[in-house]
């Protein structure tokens, strides 16, 4: 089986066991190498990264990136890891585990200009690039063999090293024939990893994977599958289209399909997440200010939670309101600072609803955040409102309560409807 | 109505009431300048459902008494175009009948609006009232409205928050103002006759801009009296009425640095005139300076991806500075609005780099500036 070597980017014959050329032995061989062109690159503890690349000196130390005034670890490096500290672990918990950590205070600008110039060794390769988040990004480099002289896997060798090279930091590489299996392959082997999944082998390694390894299956879909019967992916794969809608509603098909291994998303260039938003319909139509507020209030709630697991903030507000009649109505504010607090979005949102709320029966409101900006910009307090940090750490508190016994386990009173 | 005035006088007294009609107005009346004529005085009022602004001219010509509306920016202009020390008479005959303005050889009649549909802003009981002197006034209003938030979501700091507190041990009216970013706080001591049981109200900052402007024009006290939700001054010939923003301004001493020791004093002109310099680096406005802070010697230094850096130090004679190094960070704008205000020596209080940091004029403790410092 061919092959190429990641040291000096060479094709290699399949039979060696190092580079004829180079002499290096991280080869990597697959039936399909030279024909996948999907990839999923995603940076490695990248703001951890970034600082060690910064300051040699930490090379070997145990380094986490976060702190001040928001309490938890926006990332950890791999020594850091092997003491089993994560992303978003508090921050007290992690120095408990790993007490002689370096403690790096995020500097967002500082990343978000590394990020930069990684996207744009990237699009040099390809225009077809999907940026995800800051350290993460999707490309598809179908049809550039002729420019590049090389098919994709020996391009993004290239590019790893280049990488390395120019910007100081590693990355992980998943090549597939589509996006999701991209994504699920370059997390497969970390850091500075380069693996790939053929559409040959894709359905034999998800079957006994969990159901949660899917993008999308948070702990409610999942608890939702497993009351089901179903805990991995093989199972829910089986599923024919017609039953998997008739169990798990309109995006049923679509989840068995993703279970196979199935992805038809292209690789949209135009399609960076610009904005997270939640929305309900009512049961009945509603025109009371107090009585849309409620659903204001849960809604605010949910973009909250998926601003937090998407790690973004909102720097500002887009209310979202369909009349009885369908029209659409749509009103913006921005923030004077980053927000993932459901009373802040509510802050915000409300004004604009009580604009609107002039009598009009309406049956779906929603709120969505954009312009988004980075977690670790979000809440961290200022003059005029020096508790935001200690109100996001609430949040937390609530939230984890949330996880561990239901979404009711703790609410707001403004989510309830008055007695009657 | 039929009254004849001296061009100078009306057009002062049109100047002071029309800057608070909004240009863009979806209410027609509010365009107008109610013009009311009586017993030898001409009475002129403007308002914006926010603000009203009344001035009252006495010694006019008052041939027949009479009230009408007419439109606010036209007349203004009209008067100002007129050549100097003309006679303006102004002639109205009463209901829809356009208002006739003559003067020498020129003669113009302006539509009106019905008197009765002009808002009255000027009711309501204003139970607190009190005296300052306009230098006072003047600087309570300078040394806080630079930090007035501009955001809508906080809509409560769109104005400077005026109350009575204690300030280790004694009663003092402050003035107020912050965006987040910067507090800056003025008191005068002690507090005048008649306020110490005054509410704390947040004066929006229209009103604030427009009651610096006519105090500029005095140098007499000027009575202040308000209500919950009202507050008015008398300055001069003007009676200004405004209403309050409703909402409870965050409790600011908190944010307020106590146990700051790392004092660094700075020669105002050097400093500012530095900041200047270095900031030019960059045109992107919240860029930092930064401060590098050592035993009587401070570098100020900028950076810009795309233009370069800058830096430029001051020492012994101009700087004095006795604790450990520190370096801190600072929008150059920030800076600057608190210098501004500074007139010799500027005193930083910081606790580290990264915590917010007191700024005073070291000859003038009534004023007191708090800067959130930014990463560098």
């Amino acid at each position: 089986m061919r092959g190429l070597c990641r040291d000096c980017c060479a094709e290699v014959p399949g039979t060696v066991a190092s580079c004829p050329t180079c002499r290096g032995r991280r080869l990597v061989r697959h039936a399909e190498l030279f024909t996948l062109s999907v990839a999923h690159v995603d940076c490695d503890a990248f703001y951890a990264s970034v600082e060690k690349r910064d300051r040699p000196e930490l090379a070997a130390r145990p380094v986490i990136v976060g702190g001040g005034r928001r309490g938890v670890v926006s990332a950890a490096c791999y020594v850091a890891r092997t003491r089993g500290v994560r992303s978003a672990t508090p921050m007290f918990k992690a120095l408990a585990a790993c007490p002689d950590a370096v403690v790096i205070k995020p500097d967002m600008a500082k990343y978000v200009a590394v990020a930069r110039r990684i996207r744009g060794l990237m699009e040099a390769l390809t225009p077809l690039l999907q940026p995800l988040s800051i350290d993460e990004a999707v490309m598809d480099l179908r049809g550039t063999e002729a420019l590049h002289r090389a098919p994709p896997a020996i391009v993004l060798a290239r590019f790893a090293q280049d990488v390395e090279r120019a910007v100081g930091v590693t990355i992980s590489i998943g090549l597939a024939p589509n996006r999701l299996l991209a994504k699920l392959t370059a997390e497969r082997d970390k850091p500075r990893g380069f693996a790939v999944l053929g559409a040959g082998e894709a359905r034999d390694w998800l079957a006994p994977q969990p159901v949660t390894l899917l993008p999308g299956v948070g702990p409610a879909l999942a608890r939702r599958l497993e009351a089901a019967g179903f805990t991995r992916l093989g199972q829910l794969g089986a599923l024919e289209a017609r039953e998997a809608a008739r169990r798990f509603g309109e995006d049923g098909p679509v989840l068995a399909a993703r279970a196979r291994g199935e992805d038809s998303r292209p690789v949209d260039p135009s399609r960076e997440t610009k904005s997270i938003s939640a929305e309900t319909t009512f049961e009945a139509d509603i025109t009371a200010l107090d009585a849309l507020e409620r659903p204001l209030w849960r809604m605010c709630e949910r973009l909250g939670r998926r601003l937090r697991e998407k790690e973004l903030a909102a720097a500002g507000v887009v209310l979202k309101l369909k009349t009885a009649g369908f029209a659409l109505r749509t009103r913006n504010a921005r923030l004077p600072s980053p927000t993932t607090l459901p009373e802040t979005l509510f802050a915000a949102a409300r004004p604009l609803l009580a604009r609107e709320a002039d009598g009009t029966a309406f049956r779906l409101i929603g709120i969505g955040a954009q312009p988004l900006a980075p977690a670790a910009e979000a809440d961290r307090g200022d003059l005029a409102d020096p508790d935001a940090p200690r109100r996001a750490a609430r949040w937390q508190a609530v939230e984890a309560l949330r996880a561990r016994f239901g979404e009711d386990a703790v609410v707001q009173g403004r989510g309830l409807k008055p007695p009657r | 109505m039929k009254i004849t005035v001296e061009r100078a006088i009306l057009l002062k007294a049109l100047a002071h009431v029309q800057s608070v009609v909004e240009r863009r107005n979806t209410i027609p009346i509010l365009a107008n300048v109610l013009i009311a004529a009586q017993d030898g005085v001409l009475r002129l009022t403007a308002t914006d459902m926010e603000i009203a602004l009344v001035e009252e001219v006495a010694g006019i010509e008052v041939e027949r008494p009479g009230r009408t509306t007419a439109p606010a920016a036209t007349l203004y202009e009209i008067v100002r175009k007129l050549p100097e020390g003309a006679k303006v008479q102004l002639d109205h005959g009463g209901g829809d009948a356009p208002l006739a303005l003559r003067a020498g050889r020129f003669h113009t009649s302006l539509s009106v609006l019905p008197v009765e549909d002009f808002p009255s802003m000027t009711e309501g009981k204003l139970p607190h009232r009190f005296a300052l002197g306009a230098g006072q006034l003047r600087d309570m209003v300078d040394r806080t409205r630079f930090a007035i938030s501009t955001e809508e979501t906080r809509y409560y700091l769109n104005g400077i928050y005026l109350h009575v507190a204690d300030s280790d041990g004694a009663r003092v009216l402050r003035a107020v103002a912050t965006d987040g970013h910067r507090l800056a706080r003025m008191q005068v001591e002690p507090v005048p006759e008649g306020a110490s049981g005054m509410p704390g109200v947040i004066v929006p900052r229209k009103t604030v801009n427009e009651v610096r402007k006519l105090a500029e024009e005095t140098q007499d006290e000027i009575a202040v009296r308000l209500s919950d939700t009202k507050i008015r001054f008398d300055i001069g010939t003007v009676q200004l009425t405004s209403k309050l923003i409703d909402g409870t301004f965050p409790e600011y001493e908190r944010v307020i640095p106590r146990g700051n020791d790392k004092v660094l004093t700075v020669d105002k002109q050097q400093f500012a005139e530095a900041v200047g310099r270095v900031a030019a680096i960059s045109s992107e406005r919240s860029r930092p300076v930064k401060l590098s802070i050592d035993r009587n010697h401070l570098m100020l230094s900028a950076a810009s991806p795309e233009q370069g850096q800058a830096q430029e130090e001051l020492d012994d004679g101009a700087v004095t500075y006795e604790s450990s190094p520190l370096e801190i960070g600072f929008q150059a704008r920030y800076l600057n609005d608190i210098t501004d205000q500074i007139t010799d020596k500027v005193e930083f209080r910081f606790a580290d780099g990264s915590a917010p940091t007191v700024v005073q004029d070291a000859g003038k403790p009534e004023a007191l500036y708090v800067l959130m410092p930014m990463r560098v």
